[in-house]
């Protein structure tokens, strides 16, 4: 009995979550006079209006693009930034340790809303506000702790044998790091890239005040400017709702390759 | 190959002393064990001599050499891991391959290298399996191969044995000991096994909270301890030590009996079971363990209420449990310490005292 419930469990969570996913799908593929009737269970006739519109009079590919390039490079600047620091602080001895680590969460705790301000004053002195630089920046502010804290605990558990095993071996800290820790530590890097791009791809708020007009908007901030004075276009909104999740279910299958667990299996006997 | 030497090294862990002032000298090809209890500063030394450690006092010599602030990866040691600390991600030939690589060896000698070092091991069948698809004994010899194919100044292995079932730790330490021979190349061994002890080293090293207590080869240690640690840590079963008193015996000429009084020690094995009336001493035998072919019997000796004598019985003893017996030390086998300090206390005599066994 309870090995049923335990079967029909997982079936239950995939279809609560992938219910209102459809329902977007179904919508966005409905032309607006039948939107607010009852959306029948499958659609017929298939209508691509919303799409034709979407890419068509809206031109959706610059927020794509925006959010595709800011959310990339906020990534790869947290790991490639954050990937050292996370290793000094996971295996280092130095004074004041636990002090960085403990700023570094602080920094991250604080209210979004409340650094917009002053963040903002920066940005224009630096003349990056509306550039994607001028996203990207601020980015960093919230990406770069939740990437060091994700990677200390992924450096912590590559076992510190192995490492020494390759210094004895004739490889320099930062050799060993390259050759072993980072291959090693793999999944999570790929875990904590998922989260980084994710964070990038949703933000909002940063997005919202630091770009000026439509060419420099992303996804979200697109999206919520979709509604008119009068209305809201419901089935564009859909559409593009669905758009917006495409990458990201391509960068979650692309790292779910390399979450493959037990690659650390045989090195050091547990 | 090369010599290794320490010298009055210390290494504090915070206000943790882990090796306290702590000299060593290993000659070029000699095995050199460390053994001691469970924390008593063995591995700390190997890493201190591998660099992975920085001693807080003393330094370190290689080849002469005064290699203190030099970082492992310059030092050309090769180190086997408790834990074998293999390359999980990498195969077992790049495993092997991973030290020369880093050393900029050519390609074909790497190759030759390998080939060679994985026949003389059993390896060659394994060479494409990755870590996690082979069983313990084998990473085992994986991580023996790892460091053998760099031909390293010195090898140095961090109870290397500890996690195999007996009978692989009995036939790998042969290995081990034929592999010492062929190389010629100098290791240092650290265990906690006094048995691995005595039948590998050249010369043991016996520690106790970050110190030495007794250097010299292992017949040396097992015949002339130079304390009650020592004297008890070293041997199987392990010996026992008594105050003098309890003993009527006369201490051997030329020994001066400190004021702190005696402690007697005696091998179980070098006292024999006599008629109650007939030994030094008497007692009531309260415990017998059989130990395969022998026994060890459990002796309460009167006038020694709080402690029980081990005595080595003949294999075709018939003692029971209960029996009055006499025991006889023999003599010559007889250690002595000083009562307080432990330390061995050494006869104008003794020389001849201790013969061959
Ligand atoms: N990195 C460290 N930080 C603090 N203390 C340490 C560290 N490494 C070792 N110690 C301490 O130093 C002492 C010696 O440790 P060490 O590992 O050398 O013992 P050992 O003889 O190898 O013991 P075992 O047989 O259990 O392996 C211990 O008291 C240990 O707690
Ligand atoms: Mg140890």
């Amino acid at each position: 009995m309870t090995g049923t419930a335990a079967r029909l469990l997982p079936v239950a969570v995939v279809i609560a979550a992938l219910a209102p996913l459809y329902v977007a799908l179904v919508g966005s593929l409905t032309p607006d006079a039948r939107l607010f009737q009852s959306v029948p269970l499958v659609p017929t006739p298939l209508v691509w209006d919303h799409y034709r519109a979407l890419f068509g009079t809206r031109g959706f590919w610059v927020p794509l693009g925006n959010s595709l390039v800011v959310a990339v490079a906020t990534t790869l600047l947290a790991l490639l930034l954050g990937a050292p620091c996370a290793y000094a602080l996971a295996r280092l001895r130095f004074r004041g340790r636990a002090i960085v680590l403990a700023l570094v969460l602080a920094v991250s705790m604080l209210p979004q809303i409340s650094v917009v301000p002053p963040l903002f004053l920066f940005l224009r002195e630096l003349g990056l506000i509306d550039t994607h630089a001028g996203l990207v920046l601020p980015y960093l502010t919230f990406a770069m702790p939740l990437t060091i804290w994700f990677l200390v605990t992924v450096f912590r558990q590559v076992p510190l044998e192995i490492e020494e095993a390759a210094m004895m071996d004739g490889a320099s800290r930062l050799v060993a790091f390259r050759r072993i820790v980072l291959p090693l530590a793999a999944p999570g890097l790929a875990t904590t890239a998922l989260l980084t791009f994710l964070f990038s791809w949703n933000e909002f708020l940063f997005a919202l005040t630091f770009t000026l007009g439509p060419e420099r908007h992303t996804v979200p901030v697109a999206i919520a400017l979709f509604r008119g004075q009068y209305q809201v276009p419901w089935g564009e909104v859909l559409a593009a709702a669905l758009v917006a999740t495409l990458p990201v279910a391509l960068v979650v299958l692309v790292a779910q390759r390399r979450l493959v667990s037990g690659l650390t299996a045989g090195g050091v006997k547990g | 190959m090369a010599s290794i030497q320490l010298e009055h090294v210390e290494k504090r862990f915070g206000d943790d002393v882990a090796v306290r002032d702590l000299s060593l000298d290993i000659a070029d090809g000699e095995l050199l064990v460390v053994v001691g209890p469970s924390g008593s500063g063995k591995s700390t030394v190997l890493r201190l001599i591998a660099g992975l450690e920085a001693p807080t006092a003393g330094r370190i010599r290689i080849g002469g050499v005064d290699v203190t602030d030099t970082p492992p990866q310059a030092r050309d040691l090769a180190m086997v891991f408790q834990h074998y600390a293999l390359y999980p991600h990498m195969s077992v030939r790049d495993n092997l391959a991973f030290g020369l690589r880093m050393r900029n060896v050519a390609a074909e000698t790497i190759a030759r290298r390998i080939e060679d070092v994985a026949r003389s091991l059993g390896l060659t069948p394994l060479l494409d399996r990755r870590p996690g698809q082979l069983s313990g004994g084998e990473r085992q010899r994986v991580a023996f191969g790892r460091a053998v194919v760099r031909e390293p100044r010195a090898f140095l292995l961090d109870e290397p044995l500890s996690n195999l079932d007996p009978r692989l730790r009995g036939s790998t330490r042969a290995e081990l000991a034929l592999l010492h021979q062929r190389l010629g190349a100098t290791m240092v061994y650290v265990t906690h096994d006094q048995e691995e002890a005595m039948t590998l080293g050249t010369r043991v090293a016996v520690m106790r909270d970050g110190a030495i207590e007794q250097v010299a080869p292992p017949t040396e240690v097992y015949r002339r301890p130079a304390n009650c640690f020592v004297a008890q840590f070293v041997g199987n079963p392990a010996m026992n030590l008594l105050p003098g008193a309890s003993w009527r015996m006369a201490a051997p000429q030329g020994l001066e009996t400190p004021r702190s009084g005696l402690t007697v020690g005696i091998r179980p094995q070098d006292i024999a079971l006599v008629g109650p009336d007939e030994g030094d001493t008497a007692g009531r035998v309260e415990l017998i363990e059989p130990l395969g072919g022998t026994a060890l019997a459990h002796v309460r000796v009167d006038g020694l209420p709080r402690q029980l004598v081990r005595v080595l019985l003949a294999d075709d003893a018939d003692i029971a449990v209960g029996a009055r017996v006499g025991l006889r030390p023999r003599r010559d086998r007889l250690h002595f310490f000083n009562g307080s300090s432990g330390c061995r206390i050494t006869a104008t005599d003794e020389s001849d005292g201790h013969g061959s066994d």
